[in-house]
């Protein structure tokens, strides 16, 4: 018995990789380059002549599909070039300063998300049907469906304004600071995987599996623990591919609402004023970490699943 | 003695459609290394018979009566009693080898808990005497085999393995819930003739459930025959087989397809459907599809018994018998 | 002891309950009315879909919704965009007649709130269908044809599956301005993966049953198959997954009304009310609360309709 299946998987799934990465820069590129006015045209007029060579330092007047190959050029050497808002800044300084920002936020919520959610499922399966169950699920359905730029907003209120506890905003690495946004940015994502993992634990409880645990007289602690979480979580390690898609949507909003300086931020400015550079650098940044991140959850469910791992016949 | 003695069991679902009356009262015992087979169709209550005893029942389920083993009722146990009970007194495999493993566990992590949960065994002897089982069971390579997943056995090979971890604990009691039923025909001979073997040589009793007369006549001693809930006939196998009383009985043995009848003749079948569980015709259950049914049908049928104990559910008497009770005293 | 032979089944006998000929059965009658008769599928549902209260109570809310938003604003006394000097920024209160409030300008909060509402519906109902066509079409051609022609459409959706929408919707809408067709188009066309996804699996699932097979064995025409095989059993889980869409879509456009990128004034949405809100939350909290909730009363009760219906047609214990 061999890792042989696991093997094949990772490298199927890698070389899967690259045509998604260059789907995403295409698409990128030729949207930002097909927006209308570009990126001088929000300042005050300028003389032809610096126009002109504003465009040629930028490569900006040579036909379309050469820049495309110039920045493929560019992307693989890991350059996403200068930024065109932030004039005496490069995209990859820019991303740098706001992505750990970003990332920590990102990355508690997520942390937040899975263990308080996974928890919270499983409390509502093993006591399925009941006012406890129910409860959870409708807090949880709630969590789900009022959006966090509703949320957020209301919290700011109750928190900073009326009891003044926390800030109402602005960046500090301190824990009051990123208490709120961390919070408000997991919640949906907290609800939806409670409903996941209450489901998937359900189901699982319904197997024949777990009848014959309970046949062979394991106290209702082992069946759980040993033989049904694991299959219950798979599900819900599954999501947090798309997981990780959505905290990243969702940060966007929530770095506006709490005034933080994180990727988003940029984004959003970015794309407003046509910075070209900026906009492709981040799009491709948290494209490249949302595929990323969904090749580690794929490998983990492979190891995780018996049937793909030690399965010679892929 | 009897080693397991069931008193008026009665199952009842809870569904959204009404009541489903999957078990209507029935009563029986099996003895020390005694081979008890219990008979009937689909929806005649017999899994759902075990699965109370076992404490097994969905959530919807809802039992009563009186499941004595060794002068304990098993129904009225908590769950952490009957956890002692269940799988090291009392065995219990499935119909279905294919979903019964749980597919993320090791074969040997699902054998070897039994025993060190049930016997406090260490690791390796734990390990060692799982393997022993494997080669009891005829898995060829145990030692080998055993570190793989469930997936990567066969039917045949998952059933072999639930045995083996059914007897792990040298259990008094086995029940198997049609364990042949999912499997192809000379595995299920082999299937059968194994736990035969298995019996042969632990002396334990076993409860075999099947709607498979043939299996039975293999390696059982007595038969309950159950039909919408009820007993309505049981005895020792060569009365069953040979002098069977109940209509139902014969209408089953007669549908038996034989290589010694005439191949043009048509198959036999008992006219009729199996009954709607919601809702019981009154009397006798099986009225609606019995050839000898009377007007006297309509009330409930009295249970006849003779000297050595064969009883039969209907109004026809039992050549030598009188009537009694659920109980089988005298009424 | 002789056993009775019955005689051989006669060639009428369907294995129903008829009489046994050996014997005259008196009973036979009454016996033939014992079978429980047979209900549709979607009689079924129905009746399930009933017996769950959080849906049916949401379906209720959600009419009542839907009359309030189309013939509130007809029958209020405030224009959408009447500025009632008199009272800018203004707690509700009944003597005023501003229900909810007003805004910083004075404009009723009550009736931009269902005006809201209409816009917020409307892109929920029109972008779901847009989502639907796309999304219905693809899964179709994919599932039906099979083979490379599927594997290849999937593959396409995996990676775009993998990409961070969002980001391309607000590109899009910066791209070509905020215009309200164009966000119904955006909004559609980037949610129509999943619907895409089940409906190629239930195609390729129902054209390799065995009752697909057994019409074609028959001699039963492909669009007989398709009319009456394969789109009622489609039905179901179209319906469903177009339940849950509605409130993701309606979702995504308040995400983008708020980012400031959605409709335009003087047109507004929930997302747009509860951005305007946010802004006075402390001053006139009125402004962002009675948005939001209706906002988030209608995510609710999509959510619970739709969960309700998988249920329905799709039962398991719950």
């Amino acid at each position: 018995m061999t890792n042989s299946g696991l093997w094949h998987h990772v490298v199927s799934r890698s070389l899967g990789l690259i045509p998604t990465l260059l789907m995403l820069i295409t698409i990128a590129f030729f949207m930002i380059r097909m927006a209308p006015g570009g990126p001088f045209d929000t300042e005050k007029a300028l003389p032809p002549e610096i126009r002109a060579n504003l465009d040629a330092k930028y490569h900006l007047d040579e036909p379309l599909l050469q820049q495309y190959f110039r920045y493929l050029g560019q992307i693989v050497t890991l350059d996403f070039g200068p930024s065109f808002q932030y004039k005496d800044w490069t995209v990859n300084e820019l991303i740098a300063q706001g992505f750990p920002v970003s990332l920590t936020i990102g990355g508690l919520a997520m942390l937040v998300a899975f263990f308080l959610g996974t928890l919270v499922g499983i409390t509502a399966a093993l006591r399925q049907n009941s006012g406890v169950d129910y409860s959870i699920m409708g807090v949880a359905m709630l969590g789900i469906s009022i959006p966090n730029f509703v949320v957020a907003p209301l919290l700011i209120l109750v928190f900073a304004v009326y009891a003044g506890w926390l800030p109402a905003g602005g960046w500090e690495w301190s824990f009051r600071h990123m208490l709120l946004p961390v919070l408000t940015l997991s919640l949906p994502v907290v609800a939806y995987i409670a409903r996941l993992t209450r489901g998937s634990m359900i189901e699982v409880l319904h197997s024949n599996y777990i009848r014959t645990a309970r046949a062979k007289g394991l106290p209702e602690r082992i069946v759980i623990l040993r033989h049904a979480l694991k299959p219950a979580l798979l599900p819900v390690i599954s999501f947090m591919g798309p997981a990780t898609a959505g905290l990243i949507t969702g940060s966007v909003v929530i770095e506006r609402i709490y005034s933080i300086p994180g990727l988003g931020s940029y984004f959003v400015q970015g794309a407003l004023n046509r910075d070209y550079t900026l906009v492709m650098g981040v799009v491709i940044f948290y494209g490249v970490i949302i595929v990323l991140m969904n090749f580690i959850v794929d490998l983990l469910y492979a190891w995780l699943n018996p049937k793909i791992r030690f399965d010679e016949n892929q | 003695m009897a080693l397991l003695n069931v008193k008026n069991l009665r199952v009842r679902f809870d569904t959204p459609e009404g009541d489903v009356h999957a078990v209507n009262g029935i009563d029986f015992h099996v003895n020390q290394g005694e081979t008890l087979a219990i008979v009937g169709e689909s929806g005649s209550g017999k899994s759902q018979l075990v699965m109370a005893i076992m404490g097994l029942l969905a959530e919807n389920g809802e039992a009563e009566g009186v499941a004595e083993f060794r002068d304990v009722d098993l129904m009225q146990l908590s769950s952490h009693d009957l956890n002692k009970v269940r799988g090291r007194e009392i065995a219990m495999i499935f119909q279905d080898p294919m979903t019964s493993l749980n597919p993320f566990l090791t074969i040997e992590q699902q054998m070897t808990e039994v025993v060190m949960h049930h016997q406090k065994l260490g690791k390796r002897e734990a390990h060692q005497h799982a393997v022993e089982m494997l080669r009891a069971v005829r898995i060829p390579d145990p030692e080998e085999r055993i570190r793989q997943y469930p997936h990567e056995y066969s039917g045949g090979m998952r059933q072999r393995v639930m045995i083996a971890m059914g007897l792990l604990c040298e259990p008094d009691l086995l029940i198997a819930d049609e364990p042949t039923t999912a499997l192809d025909v000379t595995v299920q001979a082999q299937i059968t003739h194994l736990i035969g073997e298995l019996r042969d040589k632990t002396q334990m009793a076993i409860i075999l459930i099947t709607h498979d007369l043939a299996v039975v006549a293999g390696i059982c001693d007595r038969i309950v025959v159950m039909y919408a809930g009820k007993m309505v006939e049981c005895g020792t196998v060569d009365e069953i087989f040979y002098e069977p009383q109940h209509p139902y009985t014969r209408g089953l043995l007669a549908s038996v397809p034989r290589l010694d009848r005439d191949a043009e003749m048509d198959l036999h079948a008992i006219p009729g459907n199996p009954p709607n569980l919601l809702s019981l015709p009154t009397g006798c259950s099986f009225r609606d599809r019995c050839v000898e049914a009377q007007e006297a049908c309509r009330q409930v049928p009295p249970l006849w018994r003779d000297e050595k104990g064969h009883m039969s559910r209907c109004v026809n008497k039992i050549p030598g018998g009188q009537i009694v009770d659920d109980q089988g005293e005298p009424a | 002891m002789k056993i009775n032979k019955l005689k051989s089944q006669n060639s009428n006998e369907s294995g129903g309950t008829s009489a046994q000929a050996a014997i005259d059965d008196p009973f036979a009658a009454a016996f033939a009315q014992r079978d429980v008769p047979g209900r549709s599928l979607w009689i079924d549902a129905w009746h399930r879909l009933l017996k769950n209260r959080a849906a049916v109570v949401s379906a209720i809310i959600m009419f009542l919704m839907l009359m309030a938003v189309v013939f509130g604003p007809m029958i209020s006394p405030w224009a959408a965009d009447f500025t009632d000097w008199d009272h800018t920024a203004s707690p509700p209160s009944l003597a005023n007649g501003h229900w909810f409030g007003t805004d910083a300008v004075g404009r009723d909060i009550l009736v931009r709130t269902l005006e809201g509402g209409r816009i917020s519906l409307l892109v929920g109902l029109v972008a779901t269908l847009v989502s639907l066509v796309i999304g219905i079409t693809y899964g179709s051609i994919a599932g039906f044809y099979g083979g490379m022609t599927d594997r290849l459409m999937m593959r396409m959706v995996d990676i775009i599956y993998a990409l961070p929408f969002m980001f391309f919707v607000i590109l899009l809408m910066v791209i070509f301005g905020r215009n309200i067709i164009l966000i119904f188009v955006a909004i559609g066309a980037v949610n129509w993966l999943d619907m895409a996804r089940i409906v190629r699996g239930q195609t390729l699932g129902l054209k390799n049953t065995e009752f697909v097979e057994a019409a074609q064995a028959c001699g039963v025409s492909d669009r007989a198959i398709i009319t009456r095989h394969i789109v009622p059993n489609l039905l179901g889980v179209v319906m469903v997954y177009v339940t849950l869409t509605i409130p993701q879509v309606i979702l995504v456009e308040s995400f983008l009304s708020f980012l400031g990128l959605g409709v335009q004034e003087p047109m507004s949405s929930w997302g747009a009310l509860v951005n305007d809100g946010a802004q006075d939350m402390e001053s006139a909290p009125w402004t962002l609360v009675f948005p939001a909730t209706f906002l988030a009363v209608t995510l609710y009760c999509f959510n619970y309709i739709g969960d309700g219906m998988r249920d329905a047609l799709d039962p398991k214990d719950r």
